[in-house]
């Protein structure tokens, strides 16, 4: 039986770089091909090559055997073959059923939309593929996790074989992860194939039969699961050895830098986020901060670094009060933040580097005098800080928006860490990150816990916690339910207590 | 200037070197030409379709199509000579005749005599004139939205500093030029920043909208503008005319009448100049460009988003007053009721076409006041109202708002989408 897909000497060049270089692959009927790659490797191209979004320079396409001509999407569906986004194409205020139905509506007397036979078919479907999606559910009301089912949904409806999935997990959490990678174990169970798409090695072990490392638009590694190693991977990927725990000496802490008491914050809607906590951070140690996203870190973090008014309670920064302090004030005692969600917060995309490098910096010397911007004083500190972060960029007049993720995260820890600070605040500084850069940034964090910093890094990702924490607290419904040393934690503990679930005998701190 | 910093020219470093790819890099550079190429094509794209409503305005192309059938060539000839006609009209009455030009010079050479020669240059001594208040309104919107803020009140802020600037002008006596000259200006640039600061004020207050709340003070200041003229600055005949201000407060023209170009012009030079320099070499212009661009970023940042606001707007407001005062000072010399036709709100237009970067208002507005300076020739030459540039006018505005349009037509391609973008916290 031939591949139900097949790719041959697949090129595509864009001006001056080919993103994709004669890549052969082949997808068996039921078989979980992941293609890994960081960022830029070319894996997105290879994808909208296949799916007819661009045209080849070369290379064909096989489905089932037979050459296929794959103009746009459409062709893409009529042979079977379905993409899932990473940034999902729904109707916020349609139903599930009429979400689905959008572009291939099943017509009662040819003019009323039968949104009764549809529902019926997602049902049939939902239940076949144990996705457990009400079609009668405004989308707009569904987490993440069901929405991104909405769109595997439309695909099976369009009786897609070959899904393809970009970057699925990353706007999941773990348990939605999880119940993810039960849908697509079912898909592949039922004779569907999958093509996953991802940069992140954990997943791609725990998914995949197959998987394929592309690396500078070239394939550079297929290698049964079986045999593959997350060392082995990560070396493919990125070319070299890469240092996947990172190397740390034991903390010597100091004194309390960051002391906060009894906190109390409310969200956006007036509703209690962080319910009375109360914790330090002393100079050279890294404080984790686990928990479910959503459990009230981003408004501890926007609190802290004077984003967020306080309720109640106390914030002392190196022993002065920060309470009821501007952001600004924060920064100028000395306090490094890398925000949350770095294109919201932390860039000015349409700016050039050199600006986002001063962007909280620039109204004092030595980058201003009075009202007057010092270009050359800030040209000549960029260009520095590039070359010293290793920030990825043509020039340091190029906007922001055209750097890879990591590279704009480069960008934030550039001028977040080349400044003197005794604090530094990073939430969630790796997400959506590639191998590479994560090892970068991390080496940063530890660096800067050396020099005495003291350091507090909210983080959704466990392995991230575990591996540069000195204590661990974990936070549960706007509260920190315990608070541990780094050493003594386990994964399995820190999951039940990011479930809600107390320890018995809670250890000291 | 065209070192515009968020554009600036990327020096190719190394290929292996960056984690970008050439593609990135290649649309980054072309951003910039198409900045210059996308207006230019709207622009002569409006004058192709303009066109077509020549043909329809103009009786003899109208009653040219009945001998179609007939003669072909000749009905596509007629039609020919007047679009020609009609846009050698246009040409002619926004920057002068050429014939007229050599002539004049002639004349002077031989007799010294000047008359003829500013008669022959006054077609285009009367676009610069049309130009400026255009220039000054353009970057007074332009300033606005790099700041996220969208000043629709031009209009009435060109108002209230045209009265302000008038009643100084015409109150104050017995001052020298230095000092009254500059107060009449002054209280212009005053009175607009106010009147823009005020929607500024309640959107960094309340939250409300400032494109409502500038359309509302629009209102205000026409209908203030109505009773001023009826009653306390009206004249003692009765007549709606403020009385003329005094000649301490005459911005000078540059030459003698008809020409009516005056000493504004170069004051709105200057001001595309200290527009652009604000924006880009101080931290007051880097604040509000951050809080434009990315508000949730500017306030990481440290910066005080409602005090931008105002700023902003009463800059924006100060510019559109000075408009006001330099169409007072500089060729009205008095405060009529129909003080504008309408200058406060091309001024959208021209932010838009310009890009809201100072340069390009300034060839924006050129363009605007030229084709208007050129308008009322082509009416009496060519018989095609002055309403077609109007039309011309909105078209170019429509392919500026919708370039796809633009691209579609010359077949120039999209910039293409980032690439491969790593998946950031979008969501989460």
């Amino acid at each position: 039986m031939p591949p139900i897909l097949e790719l041959r000497g697949m090129t595509k060049a864009f001006p001056g770089v080919l993103a994709n270089d004669h890549i052969d692959l082949t997808l068996a009927q039921g078989e979980i091909l992941a293609l890994l790659g960081e960022n830029g490797a070319g894996k997105t191209t290879l994808m909208n090559v296949l799916y007819g979004l661009y045209a080849p320079d070369e290379g064909e396409i096989l489905v089932r055997g037979e050459k296929a001509e794959i103009r746009d999407p459409n062709d893409a569906i009529r042979r079977g073959i379905g993409m899932v986004h990473q940034h999902f194409m729904l109707v916020p205020v349609f139903t599930v059923t009429e979400n689905v139905m959008l572009g291939v509506e099943s017509m009662r007397a040819g003019v009323f939309l039968d949104r009764q036979a549809a529902a019926e078919r997602i049902r049939e479907i939902s239940g076949r593929f144990g996705l457990e999606v009400d079609p009668e559910a405004m989308v707009e009301d569904l987490p993440v996790g069901l929405q991104q089912r909405v769109e595997i949904i439309k695909l099976l409806y369009r009786e897609a074989e070959v899904l393809i999935l970009d970057e699925p997990t990353s706007v999941l959490t773990p348990q939605e992860a999880d119940e993810l990678f039960k849908v697509i174990r079912s898909l592949v169970a039922q004779g569907k194939s999958v093509i996953f798409i991802s940069h992140k090695l954990k997943e791609v072990l725990a998914i995949a039969d197959r998987i394929v490392v592309l690396r500078g638009g070239k394939v550079v590694g297929s290698v049964p699961v079986e045999q593959a190693t997350e060392q082995s991977l990560a070396k493919m990927m990125v070319g070299r050895d890469v240092l996947l725990t990172v190397e740390r000496k034991p903390a010597k802490p100091g004194e309390a830098v960051l002391d906060v008491a009894d906190l109390q914050v409310k969200d956006d809607h007036g509703h209690p986020a962080v319910r009375g906590i109360t914790f330090q951070v002393r100079a050279g140690e890294i404080l984790g901060v686990a928990g479910v996203q959503g459990n009230g870190q981003t408004q501890l973090v926007e609190a802290l670094t004077g984003l967020r008014r306080v309720e109640s309670g106390r914030i002392l920064i190196t022993g002065q009060d920060m309470t009821r302090a501007s952001p600004r004030q924060v920064e100028a005692i000395g306090t490094s933040h890398v925000p949350e969600d770095r294109q919201r917060d932390g860039l000015v995309l349409p700016f050039p580097v050199v600006e986002n490098l001063v962007l909280n910096t620039y109204y004092a010397p030595p980058y201003a005098k009075g009202a007057l911007l010092q270009e050359k004083a800030i040209a000549e500190s960029a260009t520095e800080q590039v070359e010293r972060y290793d920030v990825r960029t043509p020039s340091i007049y190029e906007p922001v928006s055209n750097l890879s993720g990591g590279n704009q995260q480069k960008v934030i820890v550039a001028r977040e860490f080349s400044r003197p600070t005794r604090l530094v605040i990073a939430s969630q500084p790796t997400r959506g990150l590639d191998v590479g850069s994560i090892e970068y940034i991390h080496g940063r964090l530890v660096e800067k816990r050396d020099e005495g910093a003291a350091v507090l890094l909210v983080s959704s990702e466990l392995d991230e916690i575990l591996s540069l924490s000195d204590r661990i607290a974990v936070m549960f419904g706007g509260e920190i339910l315990d608070i541990m040393p780094g050493s003594a934690a386990t994964k399995e503990q820190l999951g039940l207590l990011m479930a809600g679930v107390r320890q018995p005998a809670p250890s000291a701190a | 200037m065209s070192d515009k910093p968020e554009d600036a020219p990327a020096p190719v470093a190394a290929e292996a070197e960056t984690g970008v790819t050439s593609v990135q890099r290649v649309a980054a550079r072309s951003g910039k030409f198409e900045a210059l190429l996308l207006p230019g094509l709207a622009v002569l794209t409006a004058l192709i379709l303009g066109a077509v409503f020549i043909l329809a305005a103009n009786p003899i192309s109208r009653g040219s199509w009945g001998a179609i059938a007939q003669d072909p060539w000749g009905t596509i000839g007629t039609n020919w000579t007047v679009l020609r006609d009609s846009y050698v009209a246009l040409l002619q009455g926004a920057f002068g005749s050429p014939a007229t030009i050599g002539e004049a010079i002639r004349a002077w050479q031989d007799t010294g005599e000047t008359r003829p020669l500013l008669d022959a240059f006054r077609p285009f001594a009367e676009s610069l004139t049309i130009s400026t208040p255009y220039i000054f309104l353009g970057l007074a919107v332009a300033l606005g939205f790099r700041g996220g803020l969208f000043n629709i009140g031009a209009e009435g802020q060109l108002f209230v500093g045209g009265l302000a600037s008038a009643f100084v002008g015409y109150s104050l006596t017995g001052l020298p030029w230095y000092v009254h000259l500059p107060l009449a200006l002054g209280a212009g640039m005053a009175a607009g920043g106010i009147w823009a600061a005020i929607p500024g004020f309640l959107k960094a207050r309340t939250g409300a909208h400032e494109v409502i709340n500038t359309i509302m003070m629009n209102w205000i200041a026409f209908r203030l503008t109505d009773y001023l003229l009826t009653g306390p600055m009206g004249r003692p005949d009765g007549l709606p005319i403020t009385p003329l201000i005094r000649e301490s407060a005459f911005l000078p023209a540059l030459f003698p009448r008809p020409m009516r170009v005056h000493v504004g012009f170069f004051l709105a030079l200057g001001a595309v100049l200290l527009v652009y320099w604000f924006l880009w070499k101080t931290t007051w212009g880097f604040e509000i460009r951050m809080v434009g661009a990315n508000p949730r970023a500017a306030k990481y940042a440290g910066v005080k988003i409602a005090r931008t606001i105002v700023l902003t707007m009463g800059l924006s407001g100060a510019l559109a007053g000075l408009a006001g005062a330099s169409q007072i000072l500089g060729v009205d010399h008095q405060m009529v009721r129909a003080f504008s036709s309408g200058f406060g709100f091309d001024s959208i237009a021209l932010a838009l076409l310009g890009n809201s970067h100072p340069v390009g208002v300034l060839l924006a507005s050129l363009l605007f006041g030229f084709l208007r300076g050129g308008a009322a020739r082509m009416q009496s030459v060519a018989s095609v109202p002055v309403e077609l540039i109007r039309i011309i006018q909105g078209m170019v505005i429509i392919f500026v708002a919708a370039p796809e349009i633009v691209r579609g037509l010359y077949r120039l391609r999209a910039p293409r989408q980032k690439e491969a973008q790593p998946a950031t916290s979008q969501s989460g």
